[in-house]
């Protein structure tokens, strides 16, 4: 018994010392001024354009080719995590079906330029309704579900999705398709040494700076989401739908907003990495893939995009680095998120707000609870 | 009438929850509806509010048919509501949930936010604390203020009492009193009948999904088988028994919230049309007990 407390108490420390510098940051953020927030933004913008420099090679991933696998996985899941952030981190939906909508996008620019040679620039447009779309196809019928409940009919949609590109001949069944175009190029863009918009299969570089302009696109999009009604709707969601309702919050037609926009990101991903591996396969989108990106939030810490931003990019990367340690990785892997989750459950740079929620026991994911009995647990405060 | 229920049934999957409610409440008005665990007061607030649709019968606001509105839209109508258990939004300040409760208007609403923080000084000083952090009563309070800010013509309150200490307790129900006082509507469910019918003009009970007592309140609180059965009355142990002990035109007050259905599988014994007097259920419970009266 002693044990078992003096083990709690050693967790807290453990959390406090690592929350503690944190904190500070946080705080001084929070009061900064406008200036000061540019001027990071600024710096970090411009440390991304030079993540893919040749130097930080041997350190960040001595295995792989750094430039390639900043495009993915790192780049590809930062976007997915991005967009599902949406969903989880501002709805408090449980999606666990995500990295359909990122297939539907690929398939789109896979078959669309193969067999009608439609282009890069019209598909991506093109891929970010389909998925869009089909996220309101999707959540139409299943979002009046809760919870539990949700989470397996969106599991299972990302499955359906992977089962009928396999046996749909149109869209290459288990082999795929290939052959895919690559985006076209305007030569001669010279920038940090790279052929800007050139993209050809050597250079992974010029799509991973496409990526890079298309997930600030998405954390602008993102943050002025947050900060709208839309955003507090969501929000009053995620943290009690009943109450959300009876406030006057449309909630069904917030949730599959929330939805659709994620989707529409994961859409947006997907036609990007087609364009640059030009090869699809259902093989790519494996559920354990959505399991994935949903690690990547909760990890780095869902609602709060740098935290997002730096889960997926751990997630991402440290198997890549790691790589040495071949079937170990996987272990460490499964171990580090185990002891994250003791330690900090609300992630690595949780947002304020869902700290708050799950201080309250709310578990910071919304009222994930399906329709349950209350009555039970009525009795038990009622008593006290 | 301002609020009319005719009817109601409402079901749970297959179990049924509400077994044809009926009730109505005047503009005004305090009406209080009393009953047991689970015997369906939630459920009633949820399907007034539009958190529950009915199976059959309907709801009139304003003497309109509201049963197909959404939730969402009745807010608006004039419907307010501090659900069970709070529901405040946690991650939230105090100040972010009271505007939550605006969240519906297009009309200014200052007049609403400063009455509210009148109402309850402790939210003023609570303002940008989150509202997950604070205590039980100040959620109470919260909850109630929120609901206020969205102006209603009835406030729905469900168990505003449950779990607060006796002087929280007191003080709500008079802030409840208050508001009323200055115009609204309120439609007040309770556990805890003592407090609820000292303040309600009208009362009704409910159990096991029906109302088996309408009355005036303080008629209710001086009648021996209410006493009995909700409020803790003069027998020490189970009231449950006294109830069912008390008489065969009884109106069957037989289930409290030890014997209640909330536990087990709600609402199974009951019969489903047969109707059988409901008095008949309690008497396995109150076979053996000591005679209360
Ligand atoms: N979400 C639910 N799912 C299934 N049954 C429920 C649910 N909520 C309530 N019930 C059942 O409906 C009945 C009435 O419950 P409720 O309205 O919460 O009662 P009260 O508020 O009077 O305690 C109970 O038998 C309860 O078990
Ligand atoms: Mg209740």
């Amino acid at each position: 018994m002693s044990d078992n407390t003096n083990k709690t108490a050693n967790t807290a420390g453990l959390r406090g010392a690592l929350s503690g510098p944190l904190e500070a940051v946080r705080t001084h953020w929070d009061r900064a001024p406008g200036w000061e927030r540019w001027a990071v933004y600024v710096l970090l913008v411009i440390g991304a354009l030079f993540l893919p420099y040749q130097g930080l090679a041997p350190a960040m991933s001595p295995e792989s080719d750094w430039q390639t696998i900043l495009f993915y996985p790192i780049g590809i899941y930062v976007l997915l995590a991005l967009g599902l952030n949406v969903v989880i981190g501002y709805a408090g939906m449980l999606d666990l079906g995500y990295v359909a909508f990122w297939a539907i996008g690929a398939y789109t620019m896979a078959t669309m330029a193969v067999k009608h040679g439609i282009g890069f620039w019209p598909l991506l447009p093109c891929g970010i309704v389909l998925a869009a779309v089909s996220g309101v196809i999707l959540g139409a019928p299943t979002l009046r579900l809760r919870g539990d409940y949700l989470a397996i009919v969106t599991l299972g949609f990302g499955e359906i999705v992977r089962k009928v590109a396999e046996n749909t001949d149109w869209l290459g069944g288990t082999r795929g398709v290939n052959n895919i175009p690559h985006p076209p190029s305007h030569e001669g863009v010279w920038f940090l040494g790279v052929d800007l918009f050139t993209y050809k299969i050597r250079d992974a570089r010029p799509y991973y700076y496409l990526l890079v302009a298309l997930i600030i696109l998405v954390v602008i999009f993102s943050k002025r989401l947050e900060a709208s009604r839309i955003g507090r709707s969501w929000t009053a969601i995620r943290e009690d739908e009943d109450a959300a309702e009876i406030m006057g919050v449309p909630t069904f037609k917030f949730k599959l907003l929330s939805f659709a926009t994620g989707a529409a990101i994961g859409g947006s991903a997907g036609v990007v990495f087609a364009a640059k591996t030009s090869y699809v396969a259902p093989a790519n989108f494996p559920f354990l893939l959505s399991a994935t990106i949903l690690a990547a939030v909760v990890l780095g810490g869902a609602g709060n995009i740098p935290g997002v931003i730096v889960g997926a990019f751990l997630v991402a990367w440290l198997p890549e680095r790691f790589r040495g340690l071949a079937d170990y990785r996987d272990l460490a892997f499964g171990a580090i998120l185990v002891a994250m989750m003791i330690f900090r459950p609300e992630g690595l740079i949780p947002s304020r707000q869902r700290k708050a929620e799950m201080a309250e026991g709310g578990g910071g994911m919304g009222h994930m609870g399906a329709e349950i009995d209350t009555s039970g647990s009525e009795a038990e405060v009622g008593s006290r | 009438m301002l609020l009319e229920l005719k009817d109601v049934h409402v079901h749970y999957g297959k179990i049924e929850a509400l077994k044809g409610v009926s009730l109505e409440v005047g503009e005004g008005e305090i009406v209080s509806l009393i009953g047991g665990n689970g015997a369906g007061k939630t459920t009633t607030l949820k399907t007034i509010s539009g958190l529950r649709s009915c199976s059959a019968g309907s709801v009139f606001f304003e003497g309109a048919d509201i049963g197909s509105m959404p939730g969402h839209r009745r807010v608006l109508a004039g419907i307010g509501q501090a659900p069970e258990g709070r529901g405040i939004f946690p991650g939230m300040s105090v100040h972010e949930n009271l505007l939550m409760g605006a969240y519906a208007r297009k009309d200014d609403h200052t007049k609403e936010l400063a009455e509210a923080y009148e109402l309850f000084p402790r939210l003023a000083e609570r303002r940008t604390q989150a509202a997950g952090t604070m205590s039980g009563g100040e959620q109470q309070m919260l909850a109630i203020g929120r609901a206020l800010l969205s102006k209603p013509k009835v406030l729905l309150l469900d168990e505003p009492s449950m779990g607060l200490a006796p002087m929280l307790v007191q003080q709500i129900f008079s802030i409840i009193e208050e508001i009323n006082r200055r115009g609204t509507t309120i439609l007040l469910v309770e556990q805890n009948a003592q407090q609820a019918l000292r303040l309600a003009h009208r009362a009704y009970v409910l159990e096991t999904g029906r109302i088996v007592r309408s009355a005036p309140a303080s008629e209710l609180l001086d009648d021996p088988q209410v006493r009995a059965a909700y409020l803790g009355g003069d027998v020490g142990g189970d009231p449950g028994a006294a109830a069912a002990a008390s008489g065969p035109e009884s109106v069957a007050l037989s289930k409290p919230a030890k014997g209640g259905p909330a536990k087990g599988e709600p609402a199974k014994g009951e019969p489903a049309k047969g109707e059988a007097e409901p008095a008949d259920d309690a008497e396995p419970d109150g076979a053996d007990a000591p005679d209360g009266e």
